[in-house]
């Protein structure tokens, strides 16, 4: 047995490189990124970040086109920016394998909502696979590819953070149920291949063929399994619930559904038939028990289990102690203990350029929008620099948009309109944005935070790092020429860790009337190590205990002893500098009025 | 309808961001696999590492089915911070062990006016489980020649109260660390094994 222990993530990267996937494109997202991270380190494929999810995707179907078997990864938000090439996809076909590999965020971890992305197979008319574990995720990437081939459509792998991010015993041998197709090239298929309107109404009817086909599909599909035991309680359930379901209720029939669209309804009927008293145990929105309500079956679900958050096995416990199959005498659950409520949200790293930035642009009385990145984590205490968030890319339009209502409507507003957007993020979706504004000439102050990298992810290449996914040297964009060549001469790099001359620059910018752009240019603290010689310490002789150093909220900075007394004074501490997390960013020896900050003395 | 209880052992890994819950969790669940065990690891990445909580839950038995573990339930709480300690007391079952390193992160946060650092953060402990091992792992890892070896002590520890073989865990520790780190990291496990 050659067993390994690996994530969601690495298993399909695993499977899609034993059942033969040569091409391979996406844009980093939480929690999917750790797919084409892991398949680009495999002999002989090729995999790459591409700019956004919409190109991502289009490559991949250009590349199926050719008859070679493709993924596309996304997360669950990335799959709307992508929806457009999907759902004309979806009646084009491809004679190559397409797996489309979707990573829903139930909980939002790292997201900005928890959208259902089941309903994009059955908006799209595609099959839909959804794993429970890693073995799964890894076994369904060929049944995938295979569906994808025999049906000429493109098939969705469903994933959650639950089984993205979690690990299990995975079989690393192939175990491939029929060879690996070998590509017929590129052929022409006007009809089929050129979506004008007469072409495509010939279409349409063919996804509604197919639609009834993997219908049929499902039904034998040996991803829908029953598992029947006491019949009192039968639970149909997919993903992670179903392991949820198995930890708590080891005893009850259980219908396990691997192939969630199209939905096996004579199967689904056969297990309703076979037990007393139907639940549906199921993440976010009741996308099957909707279904099973439908076909005029009695079913509960959401009345127990509920539509907000991740599943767990607690809240799955909940739901049946509430429905009165499991005893209400449970133990009692554990009372949290005092003092377990104390936040520790996520924070700007020690030495990060960002928070150089947001200081410094607080100072403006800016109203700012702000993009997708760590960035946005500026919206916390002590920094509240932002004002909104709400896509990628959106940042820059939004800006316009809130710029050129003040002004039309003679809204009695002196506060500039800034729009602050990282490097990756403007490639994503702000160059479009950015082009509105000078198009139409908008009175817009953009900065981009250039940290040479796409950083929430942890760390990815970019059209502007100069390394392509697999490490080859490529070209590095240069945004100062770009921004020009869309016709904004106003644009000019400043380092974030000047902060006078930040400060100059944002007065100099706002007093300027039309588009104008700023770019930190500070490469992200993480592609460093610590330079010793460069930590900052307090000087006791001189400190004062202000706090004024911790409204930077670096995490290398917190309190320390007691300020011997004066009397009559409120008690006041030494700041702190944590010398093992200290980057020498030296931010908090400029905003210190009491020079009490420096780096050590050798 | 019964709720089963599985014979399945439950460790909950809890620290701060970087602060290596992920890797000591990755050996965790590498033992339990070499020793013949059905094992589950889940933890969230992602914004997380940006210095905010972070936890891994561990599983292992004949047959795992849930990757995380139910509240109450856990065998052993392994900490990296105090904080954290106290934050997922609650995780253990009746009689559930807890070794914590007494290192103290204060959030910014906390100088925000968000909140406060938990008040005498070990007398909880020791309220609220059963012959906590509360340990100092910091300076001791530094003195033994680098702080990221808190993350080695903290297993030789764990390693004391779960069943799994010497021998396995040394294996594991021996080929996830660097050749020239090897030595170090068994030094530091005995020590941690010493101290629990």
């Amino acid at each position: 047995m050659n067993n390994h222990i690996l994530s969601g993530n690495e298993a399909v990267a695993l499977g899609a490189y034993q059942a033969g996937v040569k091409v391979a494109s996406a844009y980093p997202g939480t929690p999917s990124t750790e797919i084409l991270q892991n398949f680009c380190t495999y002999d002989g494929v090729y995999a790459e970040w591409a700019p956004n999810e919409k190109v991502a995707l289009e490559v991949a179907i250009g590349s199926a086109m050719t008859g070679v078997r493709t993924l596309f990864t996304t997360k669950h938000v990335g799959l709307n920016v992508a929806a457009d090439p999907l759902m004309t996809l979806a009646y084009t076909g491809i004679p190559g394998g397409l797996l489309m590999v979707c990573a829903d965020d139930p909980g939002m971890h790292s997201s900005q909502n928890e959208q259902d992305n089941r309903f994009y197979a059955r908006f799209a008319q595609i099959p839909m696979l959804e794993p429970s574990d890693s073995q799964e995720a890894k076994d369904m990437v060929e049944a995938g590819l295979l569906l994808s081939e025999q049906y000429d459509t493109p098939t969705l792998l469903r994933m959650t953070t639950r089984v993205c991010h979690s690990k299990g015993i995975v079989s690393m041998d192939a175990a491939n149920q029929a060879p690996v197709p070998k590509p017929e090239g590129f052929k022409r298929d006007l009809k089929k291949f050129v979506m004008i309107p007469a072409f495509a109404k010939l279409r349409h009817p063919l996804v509604l063929e197919r639609e009834e086909k993997l219908k049929a599909i499902s039904e034998k599909s040996p991803f829908n399994r029953m598992e029947m035991k006491d019949t009192q309680i039968g639970i149909i359930t997919s993903g992670i619930s179903y392991q949820y379901v198995k930890e708590i209720m080891p005893e009850a029939s259980v219908l396990k559904l691997g192939m969630t669209f199209p939905l096996p309804t004579t199967l689904i009927r056969e297990f309703a038939g076979k037990v007393d008293r139907l639940f549906v145990v199921e993440e976010l929105e009741p996308y099957i028990e909707d279904a099973i309500r439908i076909m005029g079956l009695p079913v509960e679900g959401k009345t127990f289990f509920p539509r907000l958050d991740e599943l767990s096995p607690d809240t799955v416990t909940a739901g049946f102690v509430k429905a009165g199959v499991l005893p209400s005498d449970l133990p009692p659950l554990r009372e949290k203990a005092p003092g377990s409520d104390m936040p520790r949200p996520p924070l700007l790293c020690s030495g990060c350029p960002h928070r150089a930035l947001f200081y410094t642009l607080n100072k403006m009385k800016a109203i700012v929008h702000s993009d997708i990145g760590c960035y946005t984590l500026s919206v916390l205490p002590p920094l509240q620099s932002i004002e909104t968030t709400l896509c990628m890319g959106a940042s820059i339009s939004m800006a316009h948009g809130t710029a050129k209502a003040m002004e039309k409507a003679g809204i009695d507003d002196a506060r500039p309109v800034f729009a602050a957007i990282g490097d990756s993020t403007f490639f994503h979706s702000g160059i479009t944005s950015l082009l509105d504004v000078i198009y139409n000439k908008g009175n817009v102050n953009v900065i981009i935070l250039d940290n040479r990298i796409t950083a929430m992810t942890g760390g990815q290449q970019n059209p502007g790092t100069g390394k392509t996914l697999q490490m080859e040297d490529t070209n590095a964009v240069d945004i100062m020429t770009l921004i020009k060549g869309m016709g904004c001469s106003r644009v000019r790099e400043i380092d974030p860790f000047d902060m006078e001359g930040t400060l100059a620059a944002l007065k100099e910018e706002v007093a300027h009337d039309g588009p104008s752009v700023l770019i930190t240019k500070r490469p992200c603290i993480q592609l460093f190590r610590p330079d010793p010689k460069a930590v900052r310490v307090v000087n006791p002789n001189a400190c004062i205990g202000c706090k004024m150093c911790l409204k930077l909220g670096c995490p290398s900075i917190s309190q320390g002893d007691v300020i011997p007394d004066e009397k009559g004074k409120k008690e006041r501490r030494y700041a702190f500098i944590d010398a093992t997390t200290c980057y020498g960013c030296a931010i908090c020896e400029k905003v210190c009025k009491q020079n009490a900050i420096s780096v050590k003395k050798a | 309808m019964n709720r089963k209880t599985h014979d399945t052992t439950n460790v909950l890994v809890v620290g701060t961001g970087g602060q290596g819950v992920i890797t000591a969790s990755e050996i965790l669940s590498d033992v339990a696999m070499v020793s013949g065990f059905d094992t589950k690891k889940s933890e969230i990445h992602g914004m997380s590492q940006r210095g905010g909580v972070v936890t891994s839950h561990v599983r292992y038995s004949d047959k795992v089915y849930s990757p995380i573990i139910m509240e109450g339930e856990a065998d052993l709480l392994l900490s990296f911070e105090v904080a954290e300690t106290v934050r997922w007391l609650h995780y253990l079952k009746p009689g559930g062990r807890a070794i914590t390193s007494l290192q103290r992160i204060v959030p910014p946060a906390v100088y925000a006016g968000m909140g406060s650092y938990p008040e005498n953060p070990e007398e909880t402990i020791r309220e609220r489980s059963k012959n906590p091992i509360l340990v100092d792992a910091l300076p001791m890892a530094t003195q033994l020649g680098n702080p990221r070896l808190v993350n080695t002590l903290l297993l030789g520890m764990a390693s004391t109260l779960l069943d799994l073989p010497l021998d396995k865990w040394k294996t594991v520790i021996e080929n996830r660390v660097p050749p020239k780190f090897k030595e170090l990291n068994l030094v530091a496990f005995e020590q941690g094994r010493s101290v629990a």
